[in-house]
């Protein structure tokens, strides 16, 4: 006798599970092995009610509609400390992680400061609702005048990308201030896009808003597209990741750079100028979306141990297992909603190994760490020893 | 149910406003417009009343700048119909002239429920849904924070002054001006709403003669001018710390 297929309507976990397939790599989420790494290496994982490992069993037990009555996938902090101890190299951030995040996101369940971050970069540009007049307003005084290309129309070899916080935030902005008068001592030909400049998404894309990704990708295409350049760099690890892994999708499709990693191609060039010896210890934070996404570990190091007076140790979590500064995939803008749910912060447990190994310095190399290891310094007591600082202003205080 | 939702764009405020050349108005050159806050608690309470007993909901804006973007946003959240109205808004836009405007429009629609924001920051003539009720005839009750509705009237939580809080049944149809909507105004993921630009259609409506009178006449319009200012310390760390020991102990907090 022949038995014909029975046909049924897929369920949500088969429609779910299925798309899944469509991200790059995702066959391999037939290849979970329920080992749990992922969710036992989750900075946040033990207070989900389902980690990676379990929102997996869930899928193939056909209960993933279960996953999404629960909110606690928005403690995923997109760090890819899960992608990368996974066996079986499954795409648990970008796949899994972010796509139950879209779909939060797609029924209306999105934490509502979440929500103000995410409304904000489709009015303005820019997470903060700053007004994207003022984007380029922290160049103002600085000599040699910076390029700006929509208003100085010349070409220029490096598009600066700045991004948003290196931008807008007060603190942020003297890391971008200390980048500026290194390209200039250098004499590096560059320029920037002031108010043409939006967000590069990357931070929303992991989120789950996929949509506005493509919305600020789209405008930062046509924007690149109107100017004459050779390459990109940015502060930003976010933006080096969008624009080096994600907007070539899209047809946007440039050389670009880490501002590290240009920097340590010019090492020769730079070494000259790094005359004022900074007697410190200190010790490296790899930020997630430059170390353990893109695997740029030695050109931060290479920098730092080229400042005279510095000593250079490491932490116990470093590289490829560097803890998260507790700022991605959106936790940059769910500080309450993580802490009422966990009353730790992220930050405070970095801070508190910088401190044990005995560094005075903690140097950073993203823009979301300055402002959130600060902030954990401010609220651990022994800690006011410790100082925070980008790769670029120690770079700037040595000249 | 029917129910229409009168939303306006109004200057925002993450740009510092400048005043033109006249000296009366805002300069617009460089002005961006956002939907009235209010509105949008409007149109979100609408939405859940929709979702809560299957109302049709028409929004109806003034075509300017930005406005089929904050549209296509509505239909995303669940709008049925959208409408933007045309007219000689080169002269400003005021409540009284607005709110005269509409009526046609909305005698039309013949809706039973209009909800609209209860004010906006650039309201000089009065609150639009009240004006509307008086041009309309109907009802109106404003700073309601909670609707729900029967076939022929509503209920609404009415806020007053110090926390108060009454309870009204009011006949339909009638115009609420809404404070805040029962839940904050939801978000609309940015692919629901470029999906809305493709297969919604936006209506137009035209108002013959956009007849201004009964607005404010601005004579003068200026930024905000200090009278006081603050006393700033200069000096080193201890200097200034003493300084202002100094000033707490002369006011007597010390």
């Amino acid at each position: 006798m022949v038995m014909s297929a029975i046909s049924h309507k897929p369920s949500f976990s088969e429609t779910f599970l299925s798309s899944l397939y469509q991200v790059e790599n995702g066959e391999r989420f037939r290849n979970c092995l329920q080992c749990g790494s992922c969710s036992g290496v989750c900075p946040f994982g033990y207070l989900m009610d389902y980690p990676p490992g379990r929102m997996i069993a869930g899928l193939r037990a056909d209960e993933f509609d279960l996953v999404l009555e629960t909110d606690t996938v928005w403690m995923c902090v997109s760090c890819y400390a899960c992608a990368q101890i996974c066996p079986s190299k499954i795409p648990v951030t970008t796949g899994l992680m972010t796509r139950t995040k879209e779909e939060l996101l797609l029924a209306g369940n999105v934490p509502s400061e979440l929500q103000s971050a995410l409304e904000n970069s489709q009015r303005y540009g820019n997470p903060m609702g700053e007004s994207p007049r003022k984007r380029a307003d922290w160049t103002s005084g600085i000599q040699p005048q910076i390029t700006i290309l929509g208003r100085d129309r010349q070409p220029v070899d490096v598009l600066w990308f700045v991004g948003d916080y290196p931008s807008y935030h007060p603190r942020v902005q003297s890391v971008t201030k200390a980048l500026a008068k290194i390209l200039n001592a250098l004499g590096i030909n560059f320029g920037i896009l002031g108010p043409e400049e939006n967000s590069d998404g990357d931070t929303q894309r992991l989120a789950g808003e996929h949509g506005l990704f493509e919305m600020l990708a789209e405008k930062n295409g046509r924007v690149f597209s109107k100017y004459q350049f050779n390459m990109i760099i940015t502060s930003d690890p976010h933006a080096y990741n969008a624009i080096k892994n994600e907007y070539p999708a899209m047809g946007i499709s440039y050389p670009v750079q880490h501002y590290t990693q240009f920097l340590a191609e010019r090492i020769e060039q730079l070494k000259p100028f790094l005359k004022n010896e900074i007697n410190a210890t200190v010790t490296y934070h790899d930020p997630c979306y430059l170390g353990r996404v893109n695997n740029v570990f030695q050109e931060p190091r290479l920098l730092l141990e080229s400042l005279p007076g510095i000593k250079l140790i490491e932490m116990p979590h470093n590289r490829t297992t560097s803890l998260c500064c507790g700022g991605g995939g959106g936790g940059m803008w769910l500080d309450g909603f993580q802490w009422e749910k966990a009353h730790v912060r992220l930050s405070e447990w970095r801070v508190r190994e910088a401190l044990t190994m005995g560094a005075n310095i903690l140097a950073v190399a993203c823009p979301y760490e300055p402002p959130r290891f600060e902030d954990a310094i401010k609220t651990i007591k022994e800690a006011s020893s410790l100082s925070v600082k980008d790769i670029a202003e120690l770079i700037s205080d040595a000249l | 149910m029917k129910i229409v939702v009168p939303a306006k764009l109004i200057p925002d405020l993450v740009d510092e406003l400048a005043i033109d050349a006249t000296g009366t108005a805002l300069d617009s050159t460089w002005l961006r417009l956002i939907i009235n806050e209010f509105d949008d608690h409007a149109i979100e309470q609408a939405i859940i009343l929709k979702e809560r007993s299957g109302c049709q909901v028409t929004i109806v804006s003034p075509n300017v700048e930005g406005v089929d973007d904050m549209l296509f946003a509505t239909a995303a959240k669940g709008a049925d119909k959208l409408i933007k109205v045309n007219g000689n808004f080169e002269a400003g836009v005021n409540n009284h002239a607005l709110a005269r405007g509409l009526v046609p429009l909305i005698q039309e629609l013949q809706p039973d429920l209009i909800l609209t924001g209860v004010q906006a920051h650039n309201d000089m003539d009065g609150s639009l849904g009240a004006l509307l009720a008086e041009y309309l005839h109907m009802p109106y009750v404003g700073y309601i924070s909670s609707v729900s509705a029967t076939s022929n009237q509503v209920t609404a939580l009415k806020e007053y002054p110090g926390g108060l809080m009454a309870e009204i049944e009011i006949a339909l149809p009638a115009v609420l001006g809404i404070q805040a909507a029962e839940q904050p105004p939801r978000y609309v993921a940015i692919s629901k709403v470029r999906q809305m630009m493709k297969t919604v259609a936006i209506d137009e409506y035209e108002i013959p003669v956009f007849d201004i009178h009964g607005g404010a006449t601005v004579s003068r319009m200026f930024q905000p001018e200090s009278a006081e200012k603050a006393t700033m310390f200069s000096g080193d760390i201890d200097e200034t710390s003493n300084k202002l020991i100094d000033v707490f102990k002369e006011i007597g907090v010390l």
